[in-house]
């Protein structure tokens, strides 16, 4: 069976803003564990997920300023320069609203392949800048996108269940 | 009067998605260039640190847990194990320090001979890693010590066996240290076994070390110790920096592939010392003002 709210978008389920303001802070911190070797290069990148989710389904709450502000925080966290990844964020954000609609049509699997599109893009701005700046790109960087794309069908269901949970206690 | 050509909003929703994109990219670009080329913004860095640290210190808290938890269950075989090891490495160390006494000593007198400055005595400082590089493109680590500690960006940092960075940011509770082994991270350093003055380069994905332009014929071998030569006045003298590892001699090319491996712990320890910062050496003099010179009289050169 499809996902079935996704199909309907009239049944949109609140969001409280501490839902939100914790998912972000919880993906910083996971972004921040201690990665090495392999598995830093396999890291999805959390945060990037998570705007992603709030703005196709949030897109009035939860914005392009908003995503812009926690990629500046995200560039204080990595040390890289200012504005790498809110530059990235931004048009991650931008493509999250722009196409919110069309994705709340699709079911998750149609979702998936859309989401790469934007996460590719993402990725591809963020080594673009270092490349500039640096003169030089590590490729298997790219592999991040296809872990993150991965992660959106199970964060999108696990966002939902906690979202129902909240209808279904008021 | 409503214009009836456009279409009529009920609800005010700000700016359109495309020009906030257009202000946003704008703003990330400018930001962008002026930290890429002006540092101008260390200031902004270090104080948005303070949200963002305790994020980070929650990040690192379940591995750091783990390894208090391993600490707690060591066995007593192993610690009397270590305890012997510690003992047998502790006399071999005590002979090497009275003989590096007495060489202190000798080198002290015969400095004062000579009538050269003496080195200034360096302190050091001991700092943990917070935690290692979190990018791939990056060879850093964070340690917990920074303004507070009276850190400055340049300082040396190395462990017990070799140069293992160099301080290059600081916050107010931490500070950020570039490995050797960051792509393009420049150390001065001399041959120890003929004196060959050069410089090592990182080799930035690996964890290995590069001598670029030293042509084919130079005097070089396997298994080499490089050592700072204290040139450039930020690495005191005479630390070991990194081991020849392989040589590839090619006639085509002007200058020989040298690989070099650090001889630090530059992945390994958890501890590293900071050393202070070194005496400022005299200005280099200008070469414009030398050249004139030697142009107005050409004799007094030739008498040099």
């Amino acid at each position: 069976m499809p996902y079935p709210t996704l199909a309907n978008p009239e049944i949109q389920r609140p969001v409280s803003t501490i839902l939100i303001m914790f998912s972000v802070l919880l993906a910083l911190i996971l972004n921040g564990l201690p990665w090495e070797g392999i598995w830093l290069m396999l890291r999805p990148d959390f945060v990037a997920v998570v705007m992603l989710y709030w703005c196709t389904h949030k897109p009035l709450r939860v914005g392009i300023g908003m995503s812009w502000a926690v990629g500046m925080l995200a560039d204080v966290a990595d040390a890289s320069l200012f504005g790498q990844h809110a530059l990235a964020y931004t048009l991650l954000a931008f493509g999250g609203v722009v196409l919110h609609r069309r994705l709340q049509m699709f079911d998750l699997r149609q979702q998936t392949t859309q989401v790469l599109g934007i996460f590719a893009l993402t990725y591809a701005v963020y080594a673009l800048v270092h490349w500039q700046v640096n003169g030089y790109v590590v490729w298997p960087y790219f592999f991040g996108c296809l872990t993150s794309t991965l992660l959106w069908a199970p964060m999108s269901v696990m966002f939902q269940a906690i979202r129902q949970m909240r209808v279904d206690r008021e | 009067m409503i214009d009836s050509t456009q279409p009529f909003q009920f609800f005010n929703r700000g700016p359109s998605p495309a020009v906030r994109l257009v202000f946003f990219v704008a703003l990330s670009l400018l930001f962008l260039f002026v930290d890429a080329r002006y540092r101008y913004l260390e200031s902004t860095r270090s104080a948005l640190s303070v949200v963002v640290s305790p994020i980070q210190r929650l990040a690192t808290m379940p591995s750091v847990l783990w390894q208090r938890a391993g600490d707690f269950f060591v066995t007593q075989h192993s610690l009397v194990t270590e305890s012997d090891a510690l003992h047998q490495q502790h006399q071999r160390d005590a002979a090497q320090l009275l003989q590096l006494q007495a060489l202190q000593i000798e080198n002290q007198q015969l400095r004062k001979l000579m009538a050269l400055p003496l080195r200034a005595e360096f302190t050091t400082q001991m700092t943990e890693i917070v935690y290692a590089e979190r990018d791939v493109f990056k060879r850093k680590v964070v340690v917990n010590k920074g303004a507070d500690a009276n850190l400055q960006p340049g300082q040396v940092v190395m462990d017990d066996s070799g140069i293992v960075g160099q301080v290059t940011r600081v916050f107010p509770w931490l500070s950020e240290v570039t490995l050797v082994t960051e792509k393009d991270h420049a150390v001065p350093v001399q041959v120890l076994r003929n004196g060959l003055r050069t410089v090592v380069f990182g080799a930035g994905d690996t964890s290995q070390l590069s001598l670029r332009y030293m042509p084919v014929s130079s005097d070089i071998q396997n298994g080499d110790m490089l050592v700072t030569s204290g040139i450039d006045g930020v690495y005191p003298q005479g630390i070991p920096v990194a081991k020849v590892d392989k040589i590839e001699r090619d006639p085509a090319y002007p200058f020989a592939r040298i690989t070099c491996l650090p001889v630090a712990g530059v992945a390994k320890h958890r501890h590293l010392l900071i050393l202070s910062s070194l005496p400022k050496l005299p200005e280099r003099p200008a070469e414009e003002l030398a050249a004139a010179e030697a142009e107005k009289n050409p004799k007094s050169r030739r008498k040099k």
